[in-house]
């Protein structure tokens, strides 16, 4: 009889995590603890000055020191033509600065030594000599007729602008304004963050010379990819590589881009003919590895007297830093901002963008975000605030008369994206619900009267999550598909490895449960490996919560491929013709005769002891997935804050969520990403940035200045769940990781200002740190959040 | 008694070395060390007990906590010199060799982590709580681990399986066992 599937760990278990069991004994393997014989280790020489030009290095104090084996500068990088590589956008960024630096922290020299001691007093030992040159730390400054160039080294660059870019119909979206009653605006600026998970980039590069082949151990979160840019820059051959990402300690879109420590570790292996390892510390982290965001918007909507908006114009002003390095899929400059307003329907929409260079690390990683799509729902919904405002009309209901209905699907988005599936308004009511919204606003009335000010915050959108599908979506050419193996062995159990990378969002837990949910196997009879470039099939990795929609789908096609043959073992088993074989959980079955079967164990051990005539023997195989479309998870999150009028400090009362993420393989699991994203979207919008004083000095390189929550601010979280499957993923699941990162922080934001109203501030940027709060109450005049900010000499 | 006899970072013989001893998870352990040594690193590339991790050098992440006296400390400011003496407790020593420690458990059982990187530390800031509180509060146990940083699971989880410890710890049968535990533990 068919299988309980909960008791096998299938769908809809919220089975206990398998990766825990080594992780709560300290036995986890990441980058850090892994030791080969005879490794050196390596540091790397940072650059104090945001933009000089080097005038001289004197390496001479390193070599003197013992225990010193190597000093690798940018000249002896230039020899072998490695002084610079390519970004995944089409741009180039230098590996150890040549000819000047370009943002603080760049990295300039590397010292490799028999302890990373000795490394360290190596690179205090070298001398630069810099000629400072002015910096430039926002796109304002980097537009300015007389500014410095910054890329200098590009033929062509004849200023600091990167690209133009647009998207949508301007001439509808004209037409739009000019029939409009009312025209919204607003201008803000998403502030530079990192994604700074707890353990910092690190790599171990053991070059072979033997066998001429080059392992590389490397804190990554898209191994063949990788593999696949080393095989470029370093000009080895590809089938001469292997990367093993070991147990990553977080990621969030850090850990996807080629940093120059990777790259300087591997030149260092194959000059020393030993294994070195490079482990980053926090300030080289936060201060040179891929930031988020950064991005100025100026954004109107074109609306009628009774609510209806009639179109969205959004211009973007994006600061890249010092070298274009966004880890996106390269036809879209930046990113997906053109998914703003898809829960939405609008007739008009156009978007122009600009990215520039400024004097600041590069990076542009998706932070746990899928390219961009976080700054497009932040904008999107602090419009929809601004404008529901503006008309004098309630945010609940102001969103209610746009969003797309449950009847309107498939439906095409502002900017052209179709999206497939969603019950929003469902998800608004409940979040409403939720939050007490119904008897809000006299609560708020009587509170102001008290002197208190208190605020609620709504942030309704749907994201695309999955790249791609393969027409529309590549990184350098390289189609953005995934994949699954898996072997059945002849007891039963079995192995399945993909190319996507666990970092926390427990794969080696929920991929076992896909295959139980199609075969019937236990979820605890298959183990689950990722990360190994010669073991693990071809993958692009895991960001962007593309690995549910991509991977996970691979995985429950490559498992019914093993059922389909399965199958035809299966009749030869029960000496019926394959037609009149019938699937149940767990066994197959004579159509009519339901007693009489065979277990998918019994099929698997046949497959290596009694297979039929011409089946080929044994049970594995492999699949590949290019997705018909991306999944659009819908969210709804609605904060209520008080805000303290003495001191502009703000307290979540309540944060509500309500996520439809399609089928849920593991509730437990998705509410642990939810949660850990609402943490995020918290912390970007009370503490979390980076920015830069006018001498382009990074503030924010270390945990006393970049502030990340702790268990005591960090609010409580009520969770809600709505399902709508996906029409076209496999399963029925959407992507999940990074829906409350990306929906989160306007609910907040939009909180504090619902219960400024009274003051008539329209935007703080974020986050809104109490002195920005304060400072709005007291002038009642909008905050800005661009740098350069004021420091104490 | 182990002797633990490599000395990894003396490269010149200018360079003073100090005999340090410690017991380290109930093990005498003794090395021979430079002054400038952080016990981090001792216990990772020396002890080669590497289930305390280093995070952020700057005493802010924890998720080098260990027990130092049953103190929680962040080992990567405390030198290995400081630690002459005294009484180390890392997560290697939570679990004896036959069952998990509470509050191991309850962190697997609230899914208190995810990419298992802070865990050790938040672990060992729980005990050391747990062991002069064995009846916390909420806001109690949120405190006690605010110097432990955790990026993944947004803390709730982790409160949870703090609770879940203490219940088991004095003598009570936390609920919630699920019929597939992923195996193991």
């Amino acid at each position: 009889m068919a299988l309980d599937e909960i008791k096998i760990g299938g769908l809809g278990a919220s089975r206990k995590r398998v990766e825990d069991n080594r992780f709560i004994r300290g036995k986890g393997n990441y980058v850090d603890d892994v030791v080969l014989p005879g490794m050196l280790h390596m540091e790397i020489l940072r650059s104090p000055l945001a933009h000089a030009r080097i005038k001289s290095i004197d390496v001479s104090g390193a070599w003197a020191i013992p225990g010193v084996r190597l000093v690798l500068t940018g000249e002896m990088m230039a020899a072998r033509n490695l002084a610079w590589m390519p970004t995944l956008s089409y741009d180039t960024q230098a590996v150890l600065a040549t000819d000047k630096v370009r943002f603080q922290g760049q990295e300039v020299a590397c010292v490799i030594a028999d302890d990373p001691y000795i490394a360290k007093d190596g690179c205090e030992a070298i001398v630069v000599d810099y000629e400072p040159l002015p910096p430039i730390v926002n796109p304002v400054q980097a537009m300015a007729p007389d500014a410095p160039l910054i890329r200098d080294d590009k033929v062509n660059q004849v200023d600091n602008k990167i690209f133009d870019w647009e998207v949508g119909d301007k001439d509808g979206t004209d037409r739009a304004f000019a029939d409009a009653d009312v025209v919204s605006e607003i201008e803000m600026h998403y502030p530079r963050s990192h994604p700074s998970p707890i353990e910092a980039c690190g790599s171990i590069a053991d070059f072979d010379r033997s066998t001429s082949k080059l392992t590389v151990y490397m804190t990554t979160q898209a191994p063949h990819i990788i593999r696949a840019a080393v095989s470029l820059v370093a000009e080895i051959p590809e089938h001469m590589i292997r990367i093993i990402s070991p147990d990553l300690g977080g990621g969030f879109g850090n850990k996807v881009p080629v940093y120059p420590g990777y790259v300087a570790s591997i030149l260092a292996s194959i000059l020393t003919e030993r294994p070195v390892k490079w482990i980053e510390d926090k300030s080289g982290n936060l201060i040179s590895t891929g930031f988020g965001r950064d991005v100025y918007l100026k954004g109107q909507l074109a609306m009628r007297n009774d609510g209806k908006i009639l179109g969205v114009r959004m211009h973007t002003d994006s600061d890249h830093g010092a070298f274009f390095s966004d880890a996106q899929p390269s036809k879209f400059k930046i990113g997906l901002m053109h998914s703003a307003f898809a829960c939405y329907d609008i007739p008009n929409a156009h978007l122009t963008a600009t990215g520039v260079y400024t004097n600041k690390a590069p990076g542009g990683v998706a932070y746990r975000c899928s390219f961009r799509v976080t700054e497009a729902m932040y904008f999107q919904e602090r419009m929809i605030q601004a404008a529901a405002d503006d008309l004098g009309m309630d945010q609940a209901e102001f969103r209610r008369v746009n969003l797309v209905r449950d009847d309107d699907f498939p439906h095409r988005t502002p900017f052209g994206f179709l999206t497939d599936s969603g019950q929003y308004e469902k998800c608004l009511d409940i979040g409403l619900e939720a939050v007490g919204y119904a008897d809000f606003k006299q609560e708020q009335e009587e509170a102001r009267k008290r002197g208190r000010l208190l605020g609620i915050g709504i942030s309704t959108m749907t994201e695309p999550l999955g790249a791609g599908n393969s027409r529309e979506y590549d990184i350098l050419g390289i189609k953005m598909f995934d994949s699954a193996e898996l072997r059945v062995h002849m007891t039963g159990k079995a192995i399945l490895r993909t190319g996507a990378k666990t970092q926390g969002q427990g794969h080696e837990t929920t991929w076992a449960q896909i295959v139980a949910h199609e075969l019937g196997i236990p979820a605890d009879d298959i183990v689950v490996e990722e990360g190994d470039t010669d073991t693990a099939p071809f993958g692009m990795g895991t960001y962007a919560s593309r690995s549910t929609p991509v991977a996970g789908a691979a995985v429950a096609m490559v498992s019914r491929k093993i059922r389909a043959k399965a199958r035809k073992i299966a009749a030869h088993l029960l000496e019926v013709s394959e037609e009149d074989v019938e699937w149940e959980l767990g066994r197959f079955y004579v159509r009519g005769a339901q007693d009489r079967g065979v277990s998918i164990q019994e099929c698997a051990m046949a497959a290596y002891s009694n297979v039929p005539d011409g089946l080929e023997p044994g049970l594995e195989n492999n699949a590949y997935y290019d997705p018909p479309n991306l999944t659009w998870p819908f969210a709804c999150y609605i904060a209520k804050v008080e805000v303290d009028p003495e001191t502009g400090v703000w307290d979540v009362l309540k944060m509500v969520a309500v996520d439809d993420c399609g089928v849920r393989i593991n509730p437990m699991i998705v509410e642990g990403q939810i949660m850990g994203g609402l943490t995020e979207a918290y912390a970007m919008a009370n503490m979390q940035f980076i920015t830069f004083d006018e001498d382009g000095n990074c503030i924010g390189s270390n945990y006393m200045d970049y502030l990340l929550p702790t268990a005591w601010e960090t609010p409580g979280f009520e969770l809600h769940e709505v399902v709508t499957p996906c029409p076209h993923h496999p399963i029925g699941a959407k992507g999940i990781g990074e829906c409350a990162t990306v929906g989160g922080p306007a609910a907040f934001v939009n909180a504090v200002m619902d219960a400024l109203k009274h003051t008539g501030v329209r935007n703080i940027d974020m986050p809104l740190l109490p002195d920005r709060v304060y400072g709005a109450l007291m002038t009642g005049n909008d905050i800005s959040g661009m740098p350069p900010v004021k420091t104490e000499a | 008694m182990t002797l633990f006899e490599e000395v990894p970072v003396t490269t010149t013989d200018d360079i003073p070395v100090r005999r340090v001893e410690m017991r380290v998870n109930g093990e005498t352990r003794a090395a021979n060390i430079e002054p400038r040594l952080l016990l981090a690193h001792l216990i990772r590339n020396g002890l080669q007990l590497t289930g305390t991790h280093t995070g952020c050098d700057t005493t802010n992440c924890g998720a080098c906590t260990v027990l130092f006296d049953g103190q929680p400390v962040k080992s990567c400011t405390v030198f290995a010199v400081q630690a002459d003496g005294h009484d180390i407790t890392t997560v290697e020593g939570l679990a004896t060799a036959s069952e998990l420690h509470p509050i191991q458990e309850g962190f697997k059982d609230e899914h208190g982590l995810q990419c298992g990187f802070c865990t050790p530390g938040m672990m060992l800031s729980a005990k050391a709580l747990l062991d002069e509180n064995p009846n916390p509060t909420e806001d109690e146990v949120r405190w006690a681990l605010s110097g432990n940083l955790c990026r993944c699971t947004g803390y709730q989880n982790i409160v949870k399986a703090v609770l879940w410890a203490a219940e088991k710890m004095r003598g009570g049968a936390p609920a919630d066992a699920s019929a597939d535990d992923g195996g193991d533990a």
